[in-house]
């Protein structure tokens, strides 16, 4: 085939990266080489939109060990213990094939923490779709929910904590982001960095197919009617090989013969050897007739471009071949040492004894594009007037009930128990609270981890949602007792070339880098997500945050569920009223306009660290963080779960009853304590300045609001599980 | 006391019952699938997971492992076999229990707390439980327990039904049956009560800090029966 700008135009490329490419190889390239170009070229590899804005987040720390860069982020919990964790998009792929999209975006994820030395040891997710009422959900729904669990379940990794959320915006672009936390020893990280001269490359798993033949262009282009047509670029898991995979890479890591190992992800055997190489700083040699292959007659474009699945390529000592082939012998996986290191510094290939390309490994990594795109920024918008008037007509007991069997709010049960959470034996938090927990296995340390987006506020004013979702992250953690450590992001947004889409991205990756600097909760990894787009329609802009924090006795865990009746009940932070973008003003008011909750940083850290020092002390109970659907939904969820009652006290200053059950000013959690305990809380949260509010006692059986608003628990239950069960038709 | 766990390619549940048997003073082995010889054991354990992907009817590619000749002879002389969810299946697919395993009644996995009533205590396995009613847990696809209204009849007369899924209360009926299995089936033995199979997870019931702690009473009461 004969390359020319057309070829390399409907390979994804723009008309002047093809000039650059022609220029930086002084000739034109032949079609395989056009393929390793745009694969390392286009958005999802290259992040040519957004390393100029990305490289303003904070990634360092006193407990950082690897910041991004590597196949995930990796933070020091103590004792030689390391925790890798990473959260990843598969948006493209599930929407087209959901139950593959999803299962192999969970593979993904899982293989980039292993290929560090890690053993996943929890899984999470975070998944969007559209309206419940568009015709395509149901169905994307469930394909990817069963896609989760068909690859986690096998794997045998717990899923412990993640999110559902609906939304029209994501009617066309739905978003499956999986999160993996993995336990290693400090001493043994593995990472992808290549050295030294004739050391052979080594390529382990399965065979390589045509499957995913340019899933990540796929992944940098918008959705148009013609979509059906992409679905063989969605890769096909096999969480089988998968887990003998993990198997057989954790017990050769056990040894030494390993000097660097990548997993084959986007971009397949292209992406992973020139990383390797690039990180080193040395060449690559390649014989594709050494190349394990499952169909007949793969050309080097296919094989280079494949995604096919649970592949690893390792550069080995020399002289540990037979070694580690034995391993991988034992596990029925495919070895075979296709190349070698080189000093050259270039990406060289055969087949058939001819050369097939040749690149300069630094015209594919350092020379690749990178654009600082026109952004629009976005105003904080006015601030709305809500007529009080109009909360005459609402019966709090009915507002509670549409909010608690709300898409968004209402129990996710039916999808938590497609989902092994138990399995490794050490989940101490399942899925529904405020985070996931497992303990390090072994130990007394476990670890929390939560995912947490809020796409409403991040549409309404970028940068205030950037803020705000790092900090609900930060509050989950701390609400389970666990001390926040760091984080990952998963920044799905519109397309870059569109300037509101990418200035909402600027402004949210701003927001997101105040707050994480501020609060001390670094990124560590993370990945973006451009073009979830349809024609010209964008998603809200979606960054979803995972959280890690660390429990140093596992015995200290809070957990959410109500526990004694008589105990006292506290809103911990100030209370503002603040209506304008939450759940109430939108869904029961109809209101869509107006700023989200303002972000206090310093009320946050304070209350948040006041929080587990009160927790050290073991004063709390349980405890919540008020987020969604404000106090009254955060107190009904923690009567649900603890199967008690509560009883309402009118707050000590002037605010309507509406104003503050259901506004969602931030900074807040709701704590339990015991009677006797009362004035040792008070006195540690008046000595910090910070405010709290009385907010009743823990009864029996029933949510007393007032006189006129009570409800018993076993109807806040079936207001909490009918929607979805209904929806699934169960 | 001796056990053996046996690891299959795509066992995922080893490790963890590995922890349990050690931690009620079983001294336990792992065994790789591949291997011919059981070491000398008072208990061999079929662990959970997905042996070989459960590609193609679960368990029936590992009831054909090298090791499986050896548990078959280790079970035909009398010694103590348990599988736990695919080693259920497992046992169903080597005929050394009867029956088979559906996938569940609304073709989706589950995991979550159940309650199971313990039906037959005149075996090792359930012999002076201090519970009639267990909070175990399950998280399978295929655990619908499924066999014909003779081989029915058959396992009732003799007495083979292990476990009913039912409510706290030991009270058994369609309301706690979490997966379509025949007469809330959650467990069963051979004819000659050596031989166990069931679905939930004994094994992630080990300490307070989990769902529970009646798998705790589980080992602890079966350790006690094998030394006896």
């Amino acid at each position: 085939m004969i390359v020319n700008e057309q070829v390399a135009v409907d390979h994804g490329l723009k008309k002047d990266e093809y000039k650059k490419i022609c220029d930086l190889l002084k000739r034109v390239p032949n079609i395989t080489e056009l393929g390793i170009f745009s694969a390392m070229w286009n958005e999802h590899c290259s992040y040519k939109s957004s390393r100029f804005h990305l490289k303003n987040l904070p990634t360092k720390g006193k407990n950082v060990i690897q910041g991004p860069g590597e196949n995930a982020g990796v933070i020091d919990i103590g004792d030689d213990d390391a925790i890798v964790f990473k959260i990843e998009s598969h948006n493209h792929p599930s929407f087209i094939e959901p139950y593959q999209g999803a299962a192999t975006g969970v593979g993904g994820i899982m293989r980039d923490v292993f290929t560090m030395g890690a053993r996943p040891i929890a899984n999470l997710n975070s998944i969007h779709f559209g309206s419940p009422q568009h015709k395509k959900t149901k169905n994307l729904l469930r394909g990817v929910v069963q896609g989760i669990g068909g690859y986690g379940n096998c794997m045998g990794v717990p899923t412990i904590a993640g999110q559902t959320s609906f939304d029209e915006s994501y009617n066309g672009n739905i978003l499956v982001n999986a999160m993996t936390l993995g336990h290693v020893k400090k001493n043994k990280i593995f990472y992808s960095k290549a050295a030294g001269l004739g050391k052979p490359v080594i390529y382990v798993g399965s065979k390589t197919g045509r499957d995913g033949i340019h899933g990540a262009s796929m992944a940098s282009a918008v959705f148009d009617e013609k979509i059906e047509e992409k679905k063989p670029t969605v890769q096909v898991g096999d969480p089988f090989t998968e887990k003998l995979l993990l198997e057989a890479c954790l017990e050769l890591m056990a040894g030494d013969s390993i000097i660097a190992i990548q997993d084959m992800g986007a971009a397949g055997l292209t992406s992973s050897s020139i990383e390797m190489a690039s990180k080193g700083n040395l060449g690559i040699e390649i014989n594709l007739n050494k190349v394990p292959c499952r169909e007949k007659k793969m050309t080097p474009y296919e094989i280079m471009l494949s995604e096919s699945q649970e592949r690893m390529l390792i550069v080995l000592e020399n002289g540990k071949e037979d070694l580690a082939k034995k391993i991988f012998d034992k596990w029925n996986l495919d070895f075979a040492v296709i190349g070698k290191t080189t000093k050259n510094k270039k990406i060289e290939l055969y087949f058939n004894e001819e050369k097939v390309a040749d690149i300069p490994v630094n015209t594919l990594v350092e020379n690749s594009p990178m654009y600082e795109r026109k952004w629009k920024k976005t105003k904080l918008p006015k601030k709305i007037k809500i007529e009080k008037e109009q909360f005459k007509n609402l019966k709090i007991v009915n507002v509670l009930n549409k909010i608690l069997s709300s898409p968004n709010i209402c129990s996710k049960e039916w999808i938590w128990q497609q989902y092994d959470q138990t399995v490794m034996g050490d989940t101490i938090q399942k899925p529904g609270g405020d985070a996931g927990v497992v303990r390090v296995h072994g130990s007394n340390k476990a670890v929390a981890a939560s995912v947490d987006s809020s796409a409403i506020y991040c549409w309404a004013h970028p940068l205030s949602g950037g803020k705000q979702v790092v900090c609900e992250s930060w509050r989950n953690l701390i609400a389970v007792g666990a001390k926040p450590i760091a984080i990952t992001n998963c920044l799905n947004f519109g397309s870059p070339e569109n300037e509101e889409n990418m200035g909402e991205f600027v402004e949210c990756v701003q927001g997101l880098g105040e707050a994480s600097l501020y609060l001390e909760f670094p990124v560590v990894s993370g990945n973006v997500s451009f073009y979830n787009q349809t024609k010209n329609i964008g998603i809200k802009p979606t960054p979803t945050i995972g959280g890690v924090g660390l429990i140093k006795n596992y015995q200290n865990m809070v957990t959410m569920d109500l526990k004694q009746s008589n105990n006292i009940l506290l809103v911990v932070g100030k209370t503002e009223g603040h209506l304008a973008q939450s759940l109430f003003a939108r869904d029961i008011l109809n209101e869509k306009n107006g700023p989200p909750p303002e972000i206090n940083l310093f009320n946050e850290k304070n209350n948040g660290e006041i929080i587990l020092k009160l927790m050290d002390k073991k004063f709390i109970k349980s405890a919540h963080d008020v987020s969604l659907g404000g106090i009254i939904t955060a107190l009904s969820k923690m009567c649900i779960k603890g199967k008690k009652g509560a009883t309402l006290k009118k707050p000590n200053y002037l605010i309507n009853q509406f104003e503050y059950l259901f506004s969602e000013d931030q900074g807040r959690y709701i704590i339990e304590i015991e009677k006797n305990n009362f004035n040792n809380v008070t006195e540690i949260l008046k000595k910090n300045s910070i405010h709290y509010d009385d907010l009743g006692t823990v009864n029996e059986n029933e949510l007393i609001i007032d006189e006129k608003s009570k409800v018993t628990i076993d109807e806040l239950i079936k207001f909490h599980t009918s929607w979805l069960n209904r929806y699934i038709g169960k | 006391m001796n056990s053996s766990v046996i690891t299959f390619p795509g066992s995922n549940c080893d490790r963890d019952m590995d922890v349990a048997l050690k931690k009620f003073g079983f001294k336990n082995k792992m065994v790789w699938h591949n291997d011919v010889e059981l070491p000398k054991s008072d208990l061999v354990v079929l662990p959970g997971g997905f042996s070989y992907g459960d590609y193609l009817r679960c368990g029936s590619m590992a009831s054909k492992s090298k090791i499986m000749q050896s548990v078959i002879n280790f079970a035909n002389d009398g010694g103590k076999v348990m599988g736990i969810c695919n080693g259920f299946q497992i046992l169903v697919e080597s005929g050394l229990l009867p029956g088979v395993l559906l996938r569940n009644k609304y073709l989706e996995f589950i995991c979550k707390n159940i309650f199971v009533k313990v039906n037959n205590t005149n075996n090792s396995f359930f012999k002076a439980l201090k519970k009639n009613t267990l909070k175990l847990h399950i998280a399978h696809n295929e655990g619908n327990y499924f066999c014909s209204k003779e081989q029915f009849k058959e396992i009732n007369d003799n007495n083979q039904i292990a476990l009913y899924y039912s409510d706290k209360n030991g009270n058994v009926d369609e309301n706690c049956n979490p997966n379509g299995s025949i007469a809330n089936i959650a467990g069963i033995f051979n004819k000659e009560k050596n031989v166990l199979g069931m679905m939930p997870h004994p094994e992630r019931m080990i300490d307070p800090v989990l769902s529970g702690e009646d798998g705790s009473i589980f080992f602890e009461n079966l350790i006690n029966n094998l030394k006896k």
